[in-house]
């Protein structure tokens, strides 16, 4: 069977005037049918990026030059618009950070709901609207009758990202990219939209991208987990495997940095120094400035280290001094 | 599944639910300023009066067989010839003041109101196209609009009269060239910042069509600015008219718009007989001022950085 999304060597840069910025550097990743993928890095390491590339939602100076991007088996980087816009929506959704943002303040959530569906099915405006109604239903909102005449300003931001994520869901896609869609959202909210937003994926078949800077999220959402630094996939693997036999000094660095019980009243692990700046890139390994480990050997670009674990997943890192060998 | 559906049904019957809709919160924000209600009530009783105005004055002003020149130039509260009272007074040919007033109400207005329909329509497209162009085409168009912006309305409609001649369609053409620089501005800087916003940028991710985006996502979100600048426009219009008529190339004297009738009672002011323009000219300022109150307001209520707007939302 074909994977739902398979990425080959992305390449998204930004032409800018002072220089070309590469957002988005060489990544590889698949995801099968009804899987999780958490695409983890800080800001600015071309993870959302990568998301938009897929979508095919780059805008000037940005341009996807090199590598493939198969959804179920066809090409579609640089794909032509009008096959993109068939996509979008209805067999690729997407779900935004900000719930305030996403939806349109003068437009009621039923118009903007049904006018996903008629953009792509042709049903009776009674059947999109009773479909988006379900959907609604489904995502956890009570009363979904009343709150799709309602507008956004009148729903709270739980609500709201509810919303998003049923719109994401109506068309049933076969993949969703989240884009920290649980960033805007206090902490017990946060819980319940990853809670629906898994069941939803597992009733449906959705994969789902689930983009984030937060490890803590991810570790109990994903199947498996790709951390981004500075536009390439720094570590890749089964989410246990990547939380729990980290190799990637950044990976390390980044559980090391996550507050937990055990280290109470120690001072948190910090990674030195800033992210990059994305124009002026080190040579070599671009973790090589704030590493522990660096040495002079991380001059030379390291290689990705690979080891086959499963069937389709690979256990994937790039550093010359890995924390362990993986043993396959 | 099946009772889920009645259920739906049987709701989607009942009015919708109790919480307030953008339009009900403007509308009660609007009424809280007094003066707008005023402004507001004034323009209705002078629309109400322009329209009816053949039902309820006593004579059609242009109907050459009801104007006696022997009725001329009679102050306010003289009987005309006919019978009837001159609660106004007359003009140099005889016309009935009042009449002659209400009947000017009925062009300034549907003049005004016309132009600023078709200006606001045509830049407002033109504003857009360039938002959503963007690059080169936006340059060229903005340039356009900054070149007409530069020069006075008033000389535009002017020179555009010169060579079009008289006539009603003519000056609504010259306003609507003289004003449609303005709503293209508007339109256009608010859907630049429209534009950027993740709403645009999520209905594009859900395969939504550009026009369909233009129109139904970020035209509505354009409006705020634009129904203020359309209402202080249209008291532009409304005055601009009554300028070129005044300067006599306008409207034509058997057509008496509220400029004509100033007009033709200018040469009257210096013997005493000031009626034949104060009237029209009263007239014509309590509309445009009306009608800029009433934009004031709208200005007021619908700017997106007043405070009590969000307030109220949260509520």
């Amino acid at each position: 069977m074909t994977n739902t999304l398979d990425v080959k060597g992305l390449r998204t840069h930004f032409f800018m005037r002072a220089g070309v910025v590469k957002a988005v550097d060489g990544v590889d990743f698949s995801i099968r049918k009804g899987e999780i993928m958490g695409l983890v890095g800080e800001s600015g390491s071309g993870k959302s990026i990568t998301g938009f590339s897929i979508i095919g939602l780059i805008d000037e100076p940005g341009k996807i030059i090199g590598g493939s991007i198969k959804f179920k088996g066809e090409e579609i980087a640089n794909a032509p618009e009008e096959r993109l816009q068939k996509l979008r929506g209805d067999r690729i959704a997407m779900i935004f950070q900000d719930p305030m943002m996403t939806l349109n303040p003068v437009l009621r959530i039923d118009t903007q709901m049904t006018e996903a569906i008629e953009a792509h099915r042709s049903v009776s405006h009674r059947e999109a609207w009773n479909h988006a109604r379900d959907t609604l239903g489904m995502v956890g909102i009570p009363s979904p009758d009343e709150r799709m005449r309602s507008y956004p300003h009148q729903l709270s931001g739980g609500m709201r990202q509810r919303v998003a994520i049923a719109t994401a869901f109506l068309n049933e896609p076969d993949l969703i990219i989240a884009d920290e869609p649980t960033t805007a959202l206090d902490v017990t909210i946060q819980a319940q939209i990853i809670h629906e937003a898994q069941n939803l994926c597992k009733r449906t078949g959705t994969s789902l991208i689930w983009i984030t800077h937060d490890l803590a999220v991810v570790a109990g959402l994903a199947d498996h987990i790709s951390v981004m630094y500075a536009g390439k996939i720094v570590e890749q693997g089964d989410t246990d495997d990547v939380i729990d036999r980290a190799v990637h000094p950044y990976t390390v660095g980044l559980l090391g940095s996550v507050p937990s019980a055990n280290k109470r009243g120690e001072r948190l692990y910090q990674i030195s120094g800033m992210a990059p700046n994305m124009m002026a890139l080190p040579e070599g390994c671009a973790f090589k400035p704030r590493c522990p480990r660096a040495s002079p050997e991380c001059d030379t670009e390291p290689q990705t280290t690979e080891s086959q674990i499963t069937e389709g997943h690979t256990r994937a890192f790039r550093c010359h001094h890995p924390h362990t060998t993986v043993t396959s | 599944m099946t009772d889920v559906a009645a259920n739906a049904l049987s709701k989607a019957d009942k009015p919708v639910i109790d919480t307030e809709t953008p339009f009900q919160r403007f509308r009660s924000e609007f009424l809280e300023s007094r003066i707008a209600m005023l402004a507001l009530g004034v323009i209705f009783v002078i629309i109400l009066l322009a329209v009816i105005a053949p039902l309820i004055v006593p004579q059609n002003p242009y109907d050459l067989a009801q104007v006696d020149v022997l009725d001329g130039r009679l102050a306010p509260g003289s009987e005309a010839f006919a019978g009837y009272t001159m609660w106004l007074g007359s003009d140099g040919a005889g016309r009935d003041l009042y009449s002659a007033i209400l009947y000017g109400l009925r062009i300034s207005l549907s003049v005004g109101v016309t132009s600023g329909v078709i200006a606001l329509l045509l830049g407002m497209a033109i504003g857009l196209a360039a938002a959503y162009a963007g690059g080169r085409t936006e340059s060229l168009i903005m340039r356009i609009v900054d070149l007409q912006l530069s020069f006075p309305a008033a000389l535009v409609a002017l020179m555009l009269i010169a060579i079009l001649g008289k006539g009603i369609d003519k000056i609504i053409l010259a306003l609507v060239v003289a004003q449609w620089a303005y709503y293209a501005r508007t339109v256009r800087s608010s859907a630049l910042v429209e534009r950027r916003k993740e709403y645009v940028e999520a209905a594009a991710c859900l395969g939504i069509s550009h026009a369909r985006i233009i129109f139904r996502h970020i035209l509505p979100n354009c409006m705020a600015p634009l129904i203020v600048v359309g209402t202080v426009q249209t008291a532009h219009a409304i005055s601009l008219e009554a300028t070129l008529s005044f300067l006599g190339v306008g409207l034509p004297q058997t057509s008496p718009s509220l400029g004509v009738l100033i007009a033709n009672g200018f040469e009257y002011m210096m013997s005493g007989r000031y009626w034949i323009s104060v009237y029209p000219g009263l007239a014509l300022l309590i509309t445009v001022v009306s009608i800029n109150l009433v934009g004031d307001r709208l200005r007021d209520v619908l700017n997106p950085r007043r405070s009590t707007g969000q307030a109220r939302q949260d509520k």
